[in-house]
């Protein structure tokens, strides 16, 4: 289906592009007119309107009410049949009236490219792929979030990703209703749509004197806003009246109604294909579908480069021995590519050991991959715990397979979406259900990272005994330099030293707090990430780094002095980062965890109310960013500060201790929609977490649910 | 434009043989109101007003036909009546110029040409051009009171 989704979109993208631009500028046509006419409102008879019109002028031929809503009569008073735009309520003439020559330029554009009835086929084609990708991306987008009672959760993942889910999912609506109606309007238009032939019957006038308009009963009748047209009696000798109901001749003289056609059926549809199309005078409604149509560009970029990167990511199988004589069966589950890539790193390392290796999508897992001595399986997840692309059919075939081989299971995922690696856990326990034996315990890999891959790589190793050394990057994005310009080191009295420091750069890239600063020491590809405490607006780019023992990366930025550089690139974390708006925030940290909190404590110029809880181990000797909280809770960007020292001489106590004894006020402001950011080591996290589920638990709530709903984050490390 | 008019042949007593005929060129001028192609039909009353058949209808949509009320309401609007004789909209600014082949009893014969017109979103002007088929006319410039600048018959 992503397949699909991707072929209908590259299909139609230029025509859609040109289609939805103009129909986002149409979309601008009825509330334009909506200002410039008067508007057309209910109270005035048909009568009345034609009796002051034609008061006016020697001879009216028609009054209609337009497809823009513009109400115009056409006339001749002896110059020549015009057209004049007149007031619909008093039938005042506003002056000549000309339908806009860009409106109609941009009409032509939209409906048939200016090519006429073949441009009007392509049109048609597009509308039908515009379609297409609705329905697929909605399909593709219910899958993601865990369903379609799901559909309105948060969206995970990087910037472009969020872009395209979530313009997709509110422009949805509105592709649906314009392509659907452009579908109708297309087959009306090339007479697909069989026609009812209702003809009216011939009628003929009473031939007496014609009577004042506005006493004529038939046109009394009926309201100006449901007219269409009027037709003043010519040779036909009567008045001919076009309403939504239907068609009407009216008798000049006596006012009576000759003849009636209801309207036909595939002309009401087509009447409301129109409307809903956005052609007919409600305004808002266009508006809306205008701004959906402006979303189609965007769309479209977004998906061209999410479909680059899964691409990129895309890897082919060197040296695969055959699947029958390998003795080990690398199997992968992945949805854009990337974990073919850990395949191809491990199945390299592994042959470089003389293992056989045979690489296999899960699906094609089979009868002759049962001779091998052990099975990897590698799998992301797709959205909330659901197979990916590649593993949609692995449990039901293994169903069908009876063997017993060793087997390890790696999950790849993201450790801020609710179901962490769920579709790895559930082959993992289909696994252990059927009594295969563990060649390692499941792990899970977060947001693919190679020092977790590497580590797993090497119990593997122990476990087959040979060193396996696996280093698989999945991405390298370009790198940076920063110059180191501020340095201050605290914790060295408590045997903990950690250091807040900042860089910068004659052009800094683009971060915010929370974001993580991504360093690539000197004799290692693999980047060590850390939490942002400032943002691009601050000038310099702030972390804080803990120096862990024999931590290459932490010891070479301990090492530095002021001058010196680093090669770093920026990692956006959207998923940590507080909700828009004015509602507390409960921030949750200890020890180096303090950075994006501080971060985010500085960027609060709004005021609203910010809780800090933090715990460090000695206020003489670690206590990070003492001054700037104390500024801060002076000119109010934090509201409250409650910290925790594990060495205090008095009370030793750990950051979980004072979230606990705050329980009371903390599950009020978790009951006013509170949000919580957590960030810091995984102890730390893990006594939180336990900490603040009986918190929440009187208010029938759970941390599972706050973290759906996005209101329980952690950055943990 | 030079058409045989099979149509024509098949409906009326117009053409009862060639030799009879007499060839007649219709040219339909139309003034720049600037907007999309005009929908034009032409066709021919006898002298008690009464249809006898199409002579061209400029405009491929069916489903527009019934702008041209004028003619619509005379020949049913039934596609028959303008089989293989239908072209394009005629543009704004734009001469429309067909030939026929009409039987010599009709010319001079109280016989009018009438000449409908319709614009999307502008005005449909039934019969606003009626033109008297005279050979002393021939060659006559005819004013339409909507969108037909001239309107000339030539014998």
């Amino acid at each position: 289906m992503r397949r699909f989704h991707a072929i209908a979109a590259l299909a139609v993208a230029l025509l859609l592009l040109v289609v939805a631009s103009t129909g986002a500028l149409l979309s601008l046509q009825p509330a334009l007119n909506r200002v410039a006419d008067p508007a057309l409102t209910p109270g005035v008879s048909v009568a009345q309107l034609a009796d002051a019109v034609a008061a006016r002028h020697v001879r009216v031929d028609a009054i209609r009410i337009g497809r823009d809503g513009a109400a115009t009569a056409s006339f001749n008073d002896g110059a020549g049949r015009e057209t004049e735009l007149i007031d619909p309520r008093s039938g005042e003439g506003l002056g000549a009236y000309t339908a806009s020559p860009f409106f109609r330029f941009v009409t032509d554009l939209h409906r048939s490219f200016l090519l006429g009835d073949g441009g009007r086929v392509a049109v048609a084609l597009t509308a039908l792929g515009l379609l297409a990708l609705s329905l697929t991306g909605f399909a593709l987008l219910a899958r993601s979030l865990g369903g379609v009672r799901k559909m309105f959760r948060p969206i995970r993942g990087d910037r472009t990703r969020r872009l395209h889910g979530e313009i997709g999912r509110l422009a949805l609506a509105g592709f649906l209703v314009s392509s659907l109606t452009g579908v109708v309007l297309a087959a009306m238009t090339f007479d697909l749509v069989p026609s009812s032939n209702r003809e009216a019957p011939d009628v003929s006038a009473s031939g007496g004197p014609a009577a004042p308009i506005r006493t004529l009963s038939g046109l009394t009748a009926v309201d100006v806003a449901d007219l269409k047209l009027l037709k003043f009696p010519g040779a036909s000798g009567v008045f001919l009246m076009r309403s939504d109901a239907g068609e009407a001749t009216v008798d000049p003289a006596t006012g009576a109604v000759l003849s009636f056609v209801v309207t036909a059926p595939e002309v009401r549809m087509e009447q409301w294909a129109l409307a809903l199309h956005g052609a007919h005078g409600l305004w808002a409604f266009a508006l809306l579908l205008g701004v959906c149509s402006a979303g189609a560009p965007v769309l479209g970029a977004t998906g061209l480069l999410l479909w680059r990167r899964r691409r990129a990511h895309g890897a082919t199988m060197p040296e695969n021995a055959a699947a029958e004589i390998a003795d080990t069966i690398i199997f992968v589950g992945s949805e854009n590519n990337s974990t073919w890539g850990f395949a191809k790193s491990l199945s390299r390392a592994l042959a470089a050991k003389n293992f056989g290796v045979h690489v296999a999508a899960m699906n094609e897992v089979g009868p002759r991959h049962l001779r091998a001595k052990r099975w990897l399986i590698l799998t992301s997840t797709y959205g909330d715990g659901a197979a990916p692309t590649s593993a949609k059919k692995f449990l039901e075939r293994l169903a069908g397979l009876d063997a017993r081989i060793p087997v390890a299971v790696l999950g790849f995922g993201d450790r801020n979406f609710p179901q962490f690696c769920g579709y790895a856990q559930r082959v993992a326990e289909a696994f252990s259900s059927r009594v295969w034996p563990l060649l390692l315990p499941m792990k899970r890999i977060d947001r693919r990272s190679p020092q977790e891959f590497a580590q797993w790589a090497r119990g593997l190793g122990d476990a087959l005994g040979c060193a396996l050394v696996v280093e698989h990057i999945a991405e390298r994005p370009e790198t940076q330099d920063l110059e180191l310009i501020g340095r201050e080191i605290y914790g060295e009295a408590v045997g903990a030293p950690v250091a807040i420091l900042r860089f910068a750069a004659p052009i800094l890239p683009e971060f915010a707090a929370g974001d993580l600063l991504a360093v690539q020491p000197p004799g290692s590809d693999m980047p060590r990430f850390y939490s942002l405490a400032s943002s691009t607006r601050d000038g310099m780019a702030e972390i804080c780094v803990r120096l862990q023992a024999g931590g290459l990366c932490s010891t070479f930025l301990h090492g530095l002095t002021p001058g010196e550089r680093i090669a770093a690139f920026v990692r956006h974390n959207p998923s940590f980062r507080p909700a828009n708006g004015f509602g507390p925030l409960i921030l949750i940290g200890a020890g180096a965890g303090i950075a994006p909190l501080a971060g985010f404590v500085r960027a609060n110029h709004a005021g609203r109310p910010v809780h800090l809880y933090w715990g460090g181990r000695s206020p003489a000797s670690d206590f990070l960013y003492e001054h700037e909280l104390a500024q801060s809770l002076a000119d109010r960007r934090l509201t409250t500060l409650r910290t925790a020292f594990s060495r205090h001489d008095g009370a030793p106590a750990y950051v979980q201790d004072r979230v606990a004894a705050d329980a009371h006020s903390l599950r009020a402001l978790i009951a006013e929609e509170a949000q919580i950011l957590v960030c810091g080591g995984r102890d730390m996290a893990h006594a939180v977490r336990e900490t603040l589920d009986r918190i929440v638990r009187p208010l029938g709530l759970d941390l599972a649910t706050l973290r759906t709903h996005g209101r329980y984050l952690e950055d943990v490390f | 434009m030079k058409r045989a008019l099979p149509a024509l042949a098949a409906t009326a007593a117009l053409v009862p043989t060639l030799a009879q005929a007499r060839n007649v060129t219709l040219e339909t001028t139309l003034k720049p109101y600037g907007g999309n192609g005009a929908y034009v039909a032409l066709y021919l009353t006898d002298a008690a007003g009464k249809y006898k058949g199409t002579l061209w209808m400029a405009g491929e949509k069916s489903k527009y036909y019934r702008h041209l009320s004028d003619w619509a309401r005379a020949s049913g609007a039934r596609t028959a009546e303008i089989d293989g004789i239908t072209g394009a909209s005629v543009g704004s600014g734009k001469t429309l110029k067909i030939s026929v082949d009409i039987a010599d009893a009709l010319i001079d014969a109280g016989y009018k040409i009438h000449v409908d017109t319709s614009v999307e979103d502008g005005m449909d002007n039934p019969s606003e051009v009626v033109a008297l088929l005279d050979a002393a006319s021939s060659g006559k410039v005819l004013n339409g009171e909507g969108y037909v600048k001239a309107f000339k018959v030539t014998f």
